[in-house]
């Protein structure tokens, strides 16, 4: 092709694309009868369920204050945006919400990895950010615009290190914790302490990687130290895969976990290998707490399935920025913040909510256990 | 030269008021993509080799430049600003440094192989900042500093103002610099290295020290734009830096043109700015297509442009043509000659 | 010393699926001198194949040798007419080019099929349905050999032997090994040189689609993106054996898979890529043309 008709050719393409992105730049302004909100989470990706049953859970909750009448009378518009499950693609979409959508509040996210990315950038921001299920402690430290709704993980760590102490009586506990994410290593930590202090023995730690697929080097290592459990706390991709080829190496010890085992997906990828082991988690479908009841109700109705931690906890964030926002004397950032610190015995559908002084909530901890493709409920613990 | 001083204080200025913020944020990549596009053209337009790496330098620079601010400040108050210098011109030394240290096996190497040794120390140096937990590790380094805003005369500039002005001011920089460079000898000996290696050593060009040249002055700028991005965006990770960082550079660099300064700079303003507008696309459809459609036109432009858009020439050549054609009409028609 | 044996066991399984891609990388550099950076994309495509064909017939409901061998042979069928189509469109035209010309281009169509595969079959990942049914075959001890061991070591080296007798032993094959030496010297031979790089395109891709169904039976998560690291590891196996030479790729794989196991297992997973790359860069410092690799002469 000459360099006349490629000028041309770029030239032409050039000005269209100008025009469409120019005719955006200029677009809307939200309209002044609507509330926006920010929602990102990894819709894609390794831990697509936690997105999308979070997602679930807060256009439920939304929709259904839409359809009561909305906030002071206004509809609530809610944005979404993919994280793809990465770090940067997290950092650039929760930029395009506030920058672009112009939000006033930000709910997300699951993983803890990417909500201390969010943090920072919500926090100097002013915006008020609400986390549904990022347990590590960190995030709310990043500043006083960031508040969660669920537990925490040194109260995480120490609830499955009592119960696997007082409850299964195993003594001998192997480590299996994923490098790459902040809830895993965190939560690894909190688990060990507590563990020791209790008087169990940590006999064996490996490391793996968010995304690998071959534990068999790890698994190998670890079942050389005939540990009684292996505590994994991951994300239910690799749970799943890990409980495999343990079960393929003919590993008999118990496995245990936290709440990021809990997804649909666990029991599709696990299969029979992960058939008896236990985690802690938010909520569980057996409660008889009426709000929980009726979440699951709901839930059922309009998405045709059973919800999972997720989406309760989904659900809870949601209404309890709606309920701040519709206590707050107006509808800025800064009243709606004012408004969530002070939330307190909201009745949420994973336990009654009140938020400290560390903007953190003191839930209890549920421990279910596999069975078939459903989670029993075991017991529950409030104070580890 | 005057054009270059005075143009990144323009830009800035419409930036700053001109737009909104995310907007803002683009035309900051626009001037980091300059500086990564023309370095990458020195080693893979104007001395023919093929480097893959590019993000490892970029890397290695905007982790020692956000290191060093962490610990070190001379300045302060209002000259604020020349701290820095400091730490881009450290970035760029390491990241040159590490130029020096890949352009010398790359001595012997060929084509195909050293694009993918090259490769595979910009994974490699990725693999090592994943690894470095004082670095932020697989998180990331957050709150890196960013140039403040000053008050001058009263006049009050925004950090974005800074920042822009600084970052085209670098960009500048490099682009004179680097267009200097290549029409001098040193120039020369480079574009012989890439016709024919041997006949230029039988000429006295000693093609050892042109290769290894020309990778540290590329990592050296680099590092520089690396330096540039840790500060303006305030943080760094490693998945920032991967592979196809690398490849983003790369397109830009064959887009413009191999061994043409102006074509990388024209192509980095189009590569920077075409998935953004292409973004109503994706609202539209609802999935990611940008990114078929860019790797789509990167096949296309290889089989059917592979010159790239100005085909190896300056902007310079093109003007001047359309000059003559047009000082030839004014010539012929208008001006009867007496 | 039980550990020993049983990561041996993992590591020349890895290895071996290693070997089987690498070879589909040795065999296009052999004829084009090119690096099929889209490689690794067929394979991708060769899993979600055979994916989609398992869950649409149901073969997880009668795991067993017809299921695994229909999953098999469409995935080798996929994978073929892909490579072949990528031959044809983006890198023939492209015959006569700059080597780099074509190696932008390599790169483009893999980041291409990348980009489509995530737009096509979402980027989360999908679980390989088990065609096959897993059971320990050997135990001594702690160590296991189970029947997916057997069966990827199996297939792998059928495949490869056959592979072998084809080149070896075949006119096809000498007249690929004619047009790998000189591809002029093979025109004027009489050979048709289009052809032979389309048969080895169908060979090399069809190795790839083996290699995907037997890693989705093994680690049954795929997704768009699971080509990425495994195709630069299996490159890397293909350059550590020497980069054109068959048995060099299966050497390289075997190696490379060994290698990375026991880095894993005796020291830390997080050096598990870094390897591959360090692997890659000391072999290209101190012997360029690979372990089992002649050197090059280069004639003025």
């Amino acid at each position: 092709m000459n360099t006349t008709a490629f000028c041309k050719l770029g030239f032409a393409i050039g000005l269209s694309v100008l025009t469409t992105f120019g005719c955006t730049k200029k677009s809307d302004t939200a309209a002044n009868n609507e509330i926006v909100i920010g929602e990102y989470g990894s819709m894609t990706g390794n831990e697509a369920t936690f997105g999308q049953s979070t997602d679930k859970g807060i256009r439920l909750a939304i929709d259904e204050k839409n359809a009561a009448g909305g906030v002071k009378g206004k509809h609530i518009r809610l944005v979404v945006e993919d994280n793809q499950g990465k770090q940067d693609e997290t950092a650039a979409v929760v930029r395009k919400l506030i920058t672009r959508d112009k939000i006033i509040a930000l709910l997300g996210e699951v993983a803890s990895n990417r909500s201390l990315i969010a943090a920072p950038i919500a926090q100097q921001a002013q915006i008020p950010m609400i986390t549904p299920s990022s347990t590590n402690p960190d995030v709310t430290k990043v500043g006083d615009y960031v508040f969660r709704v669920c537990f925490i993980d040194p109260f995480q760590g120490s609830v499955m290190a009592r119960f696997t102490h007082d409850n299964l009586k195993l003594k001998k506990i192997a480590i299996l914790k994923d490098l790459k994410s902040d809830y895993s290593l965190g939560l690894a930590e909190f688990f060990t302490k507590k563990f020791k202090e209790l008087g169990g023995e940590i006999v064996g730690e490996a490391t793996f990687q968010n995304g690998d697929t071959d534990f068999k080097a790890q698994l190998t290592q670890i079942r050389g130290e005939q540990p009684d459990g292996i505590f994994i706390p991951a994300y239910y991709t690799e749970v799943g895969l890990i409980a495999r080829q343990a079960k393929q190496l003919g590993i008999k010890a118990v496995l245990l976990g936290g709440d990021g085992w809990d997804s649909p997906k666990l029991f599709e990828i696990g299969e029979s290998a992960i058939e008896g082991a236990y985690f802690s988690n938010h909520y569980t479908t057996e409660s008889s707490v009426p709000a929980t009841q009726e979440f699951i109700k709901k839930y059922k109705t309009k998405f045709n399935e059973i919800p999972d931690g997720l989406g309760a906890m989904g659900y809870d964030a949601a209404q309890v920025l709606i309920a701040a926002m519709e206590k707050a004397p107006e509808l800025t950032p800064a009243a709606i913040r004012t408004a969530i610190a002070q939330t307190k015995d909201f009745p949420g559908s994973t336990g009654t909510i009140t938020l400290n002084s560390e903007r953190n909530p003191d839930k209890e901890a549920f421990i279910v256990q596999v069975k078939g493709k459903g989670l029993k409920f075991v017991t529950t613990i409030s104070k580890p | 030269m005057r054009i270059a001083l005075i143009l990144p204080f323009l830009i800035a200025t419409f930036a700053t008021f001109g737009m909104n913020d995310y907007t803002q944020l683009i035309v900051l990549y626009i001037a980091i993509n300059i500086i990564l596009a023309t370095s990458l053209n020195l080693v893979n337009g104007f001395c023919g080799q093929f480097s893959l790496g590019h993000a490892g330098f970029m890397a290695l620079g905007g982790y020692t430049s956000a290191a060093l601010s962490m610990h070190f400040h001379p300045f302060d108050g209002a000259f604020q600003f020349l701290n820095f210098l400091i730490y881009a011109l450290a970035g760029g030394a390491v990241a040159g440094a590490a130029g020096w240290l890949v352009g010398l096996p790359s001595l012997r190497l060929k084509g195909d192989y050293l694009a993918i040794v090259t490769l595979g120390f910009g994974e490699i140096i990725r693999v090592l900042f994943l690894n470095t937990e004082s670095l932020g590790g697989a998180r990331g380094l957050f709150g890196i500093v960013g140039l403040h805003g000053i008050d001058l005369f009263g006049l009050q500039l925004s950090p974005f103002f800074m920042s822009c002005t600084i970052a085209y001011l670098w960009a500048s920089f490099t682009f004179l610099f680097l267009w200097r460079w290549t029409h001098s000898s040193f120039g020369r000996a480079f574009l012989s290295v890439r016709e024919d290696e041997l006949a230029a050593e039988c000429m006295g060009v000693n093609t050892t020290r042109t290769k290894v040249l020309a990778f540290v002055i590329s990592s050296f700028f680099a590092g520089l734009a690396g330096s540039l991005y840790a500060h303006t965006t305030n943080y760094l990770s490693p998945a920032s830096f991967q592979f196809t960082r690398s490849v983003d550079v790369v397109i830009m660099v064959v887009l413009g043109g191999m061994g043409s300064l102006t074509g990388s700079v024209i192509a980095a303003i189009i590569v920077t700015i075409l998935p953004e507008a292409l973004r109503p696309v994706q609202d539209l459809i609802g999935i990611d297509i940008r990114m078929v459609i860019y790797s789509l036109l990167l096949i296309l432009l290889m089989i059917l442009r592979p010159q790239g858009l100005l085909g190896g020439k300056e902007w310079s050549y093109f003007l001047d043509s359309s000059l003559k054609r047009t000082t030839d009409i004014w010539r012929r028609y208008v001006r009867r000659p007496s | 010393m039980q550990d020993f044996i049983q990561h041996l066991i993992n590591g020349l399984n890895l290895g071996a699926i290693y070997a089987l891609i690498a070879l589909g990388y040795t065999m296009v550099y052999g004829v084009l001198e090119l690096i099929n950076f889209a490689h690794s994309e067929v394979y991708m495509v060769g899993a979600f194949a055979s994916y989609y064909v398992a869950r649409y017939a149901n073969l997880d409901a009668k795991p067993g040798i017809v299921s695994f061998i229909t999953c098999l042979v469409v995935s080798m069928f996929v994978c073929s007419i892909l490579g072949l189509t990528i031959e044809r469109l983006a890198y023939r035209p492209l015959r006569n080019a700059p080597k780099l010309n074509v190696l932008i281009t390599a790169i483009g169509v893999s980041l291409f099929l990348q980009f489509a595969g995530q737009a096509v079959f979402g980027a989360d990942p999908k679980v390989f349905p088990e065609v096959l049914q897993d059971s320990v075959l050997f135990e001594w001890g702690m160590i296991q050999l189970r029947l997916f061991d057997v069966v990827i070591l199996l297939v792998a080296f059928i495949s490869m032997a056959g592979l072998h007798f084809l080149i070896q032993h075949t006119k096809t094959g000498k007249a690929i090994r004619a047009v790998s030496q000189s591809t002029r010297t093979a025109t004027l031979m009489g050979i048709s040189v289009n052809r032979m790089i389309s048969i080895t395109f169908i060979l090399g891709s069809s190795l790839a689609g083996i290699g995907s169904v037997l890693v989705g039976l093994k680690y049954p998560k795929i997704d768009p993106l699971m080509g990425m690291m495994i195709g630069m590891k299996a490159f890397v196996a293909a350059v550590l054996g020497g980069i054109g030479n068959l048995p060099g790729a299966v050497v390289g794989g075997l190696v490379m898979g060994v290698c990375e196991e026991m880095v894993v297992g005796y020291l830390s997973s997080t050096y598990r890529d870094a390897l591959a790359f360090g692997l890659l860069i000391l072999i290209l410092l101190f012997k360029p043309s690979g372990l089992l690799g002649k050197a090059r002469v280069e004639k003025v």
